[in-house]
């Protein structure tokens, strides 16, 4: 069994300090890292620097529990059960937190420019709009570390400067990225199952990556298909085996995202008072994942769990 | 209103109807999931649904209630991610046709879905582009949901994410798009499109239970009526397919008339 393994706690702990940039895998209501999410809100980390494509849950409990300072973003909403995030709504109307908008595809290629360790990458995307002209960040925030000197930059195409305009972007290397993956060998390998997102291209650009997992197996076991795995040993720092670690979200041929759970979040979400009696209730003592999963209790367990051969659970009420 | 059906719904089929069998179907959520899966089932089944989470053309058994939900990774062709999803969606063999909604849209079918107001002075905040822009900026067109109210259909966006005609004319080829624009807009109320020199909307179709003098009220710009005619009513098979096969639950669709 590889050293990597180790407690939720010990991963934040040992990996997440006040002020780092952080990458958040899964997208909306899928495969969030919310275990170790909740760890981040228990161990009162702050001035996180959040950047993300699509996201979610661990975007609202993070920015609900006053962890984040800014954040760069494509989309920041839990599905239908909230379409814009509330508590990041909130936040960003009181100017709590700073933010920069961008779209899915410059994120990912940002993440992707980080990985191959590129100086900038370019898209056509987003040309003439409010995403590649309007600064969410200050002058002063520019001059921070990690933040780019500049958001986005339009320069002729320097190959065939007869096709016009292209969108300069800059790279990303996240302090961390944090995953939820379906599998880890015990050497350390992950294997996602469904779609990927743009977990690998966050995982390969970070400085350090922590993984939660479902299963833990014989590495034997992933070796047999390998075409299937995502991530090799090397680029992984923290495994912390979490069953149902991406719950309330979803986690393809696991379980379905918890539609009671999401609701309730979503009512708890509305205003101060009640959000901070969410995490009074939900996050703060509940120290293990054991605990929180009692507290979710077996049957709502029973009624998310996936079909084996959906990947979802078919037919639940999901009003 | 002797009406037999919903905005929700004559909107669904109205955009379903604008798909061509054989188009790549570039699905958001909500009631553009819907007019993809009821094109595909009516008169385009060899149209492919794929989102931009990379999840190409599953079975869809269910209505999936986001572009990460695991109904998206089911029977699918390939499960892949972001990267691969979102430069599909340029490739130029492929007629990609996006559905997008929108907070606000100007006359050239330029969106914004990020917030009103501006970042100093924030007065409303929406989600975000997500894949909207990446969808307008690099697919072949794309189509536009919306509330028709004022407040929504302005001379001016507060925040420009999602570029349409841009200015009009050929101002969008000019600034460095290869292809691409809005093709309609469907609203509650009718159905808009643009006009092929200025790229400016005009009201195309109007439902029957309105008429184009209100549409052109509840417009923000000074909206052509001139070419309206009203909108095919929905066939009983259009109805039946929407109600039993794509949304039996009446998860998006919402309350029956």
């Amino acid at each position: 069994m590889s050293d990597k393994f180790m407690s939720t706690a010990e991963a934040v702990d040992k990996f997440i300090h006040d002020g780092d940039q952080i990458a958040l895998g899964g997208f909306t209501i899928n495969r969030n890292p919310m275990s170790l999410a909740r760890e981040i809100v228990r161990q009162h980390k702050k001035d996180l620097y959040l950047v993300v494509h699509s996201h979610g849950q661990a975007l609202e409990l993070l920015i609900g529990a006053g962890c984040v300072k800014r954040l760069e973003l494509a989309y920041g909403g839990v599905a239908r059960f909230a379409p814009t995030g509330q508590r990041f709504k909130k936040a960003f109307l009181e100017k709590s937190i700073e933010v920069e908008d961008y779209t899915n595809y410059q994120m990912t290629l940002r993440f992707m420019a980080g990985a191959m360790g590129l100086p900038f990458i370019a898209t056509t995307s987003g040309l003439q709009t409010d995403v590649v002209k309007v600064s969410g960040f200050s002058p002063a925030t520019r001059k921070q570390e990690g933040v780019p000197d500049e958001k986005l930059t339009v320069i002729k195409n320097p190959i065939d400067p007869e096709s016009g305009d292209v969108v300069i972007l800059p790279p990303l290397n996240p302090d961390v990225t944090l995953l939820h993956a379906q599998y880890a060998g015990d050497e350390g390998t992950i294997r996602m199952e469904g779609l990927s997102f743009a977990d690998i291209e966050q995982a390969k650009a970070a400085k350090h990556v922590l993984v939660s997992c479902e299963h833990v197996v014989p590495e034997e076991m992933l070796r047999r298909e390998p075409d299937r795995n995502c991530l090799p040993p090397f680029l992984v720092d923290a495994i912390i085996p979490t069953p149902y670690g991406a719950h309330p979200t979803g986690c393809y041929m696991f379980y379905d995202y918890d539609p009671t759970h999401l609701n309730l979040f979503k009512q708890m979400a509305r205003d101060d008072a009640m959000f901070q009696q969410y995490l009074d209730e939900w996050v703060m003592p509940l120290a293990t994942q054991e605990e929180y999963l009692d507290k979710v209790g077996a049957s709502s367990l029973v009624r998310i769990k996936a079909n084996p051969f959906i990947g979802y659970a078919p037919g639940m009420d999901r009003s | 209103m002797d009406q037999k059906y919903t905005a929700n719904e004559i909107m669904a089929l109205c955009a379903g109807r604008l798909v061509q069998d054989g188009d790549i179907l570039f699905a958001g959520t909500g009631l553009s999931m819907l007019a993809a899966t009821v094109a595909k089932q009516i008169h385009a089944p060899r149209s492919t649904v794929f989102f931009e989470t990379g999840g190409i053309d599953p079975a869809l058994d269910e209505l999936p209630l986001g572009v990460a939900d695991s109904r998206v990774m089911v029977g699918t062709s390939v499960n892949s991610g972001l990267a691969d999803a979102l430069s599909l969606l340029g490739h130029p063999k492929l007629k990609t046709i996006a559905f997008l909604g929108a907070a606000q849209v100007d006359c050239y079918g330029n969106l914004n879905s990020t917030m009103l107001g501006t970042y100093d002075k924030p007065l409303q905040r929406f989600p975000g582009s997500g894949g909207a822009c990446d969808a307008a900026s690099l697919g072949y067109g794309y189509v536009i949901f919306m509330k028709h109210e004022v407040r929504r259909f302005v001379e001016k966006l507060d925040y420009f994410t999602t570029p349409g005609w841009l200015t009009g004319g050929d101002s969008r080829v000019k600034a460095g798009f290869k292809r691409g624009g809005p093709i309609a807009v469907v609203t509650n109320l009718g159905i808009l499109k643009f006009d092929d020199t200025s790229k400016k909307m005009y009201l195309a179709e109007y439902y029957k239970f309105t008429t184009p003098e209100k549409i052109a009220e509840a417009t923000g710009f000074e909206l052509d009526i001139s070419r309206a005619r009203p909108t095919m009513e929905p066939t009983e098979q259009e109805l039946s397919i929407l109600r039993t096969k794509v949304d039996p639950q009446r998860l998006i669709l919402g309350p029956a008339a």
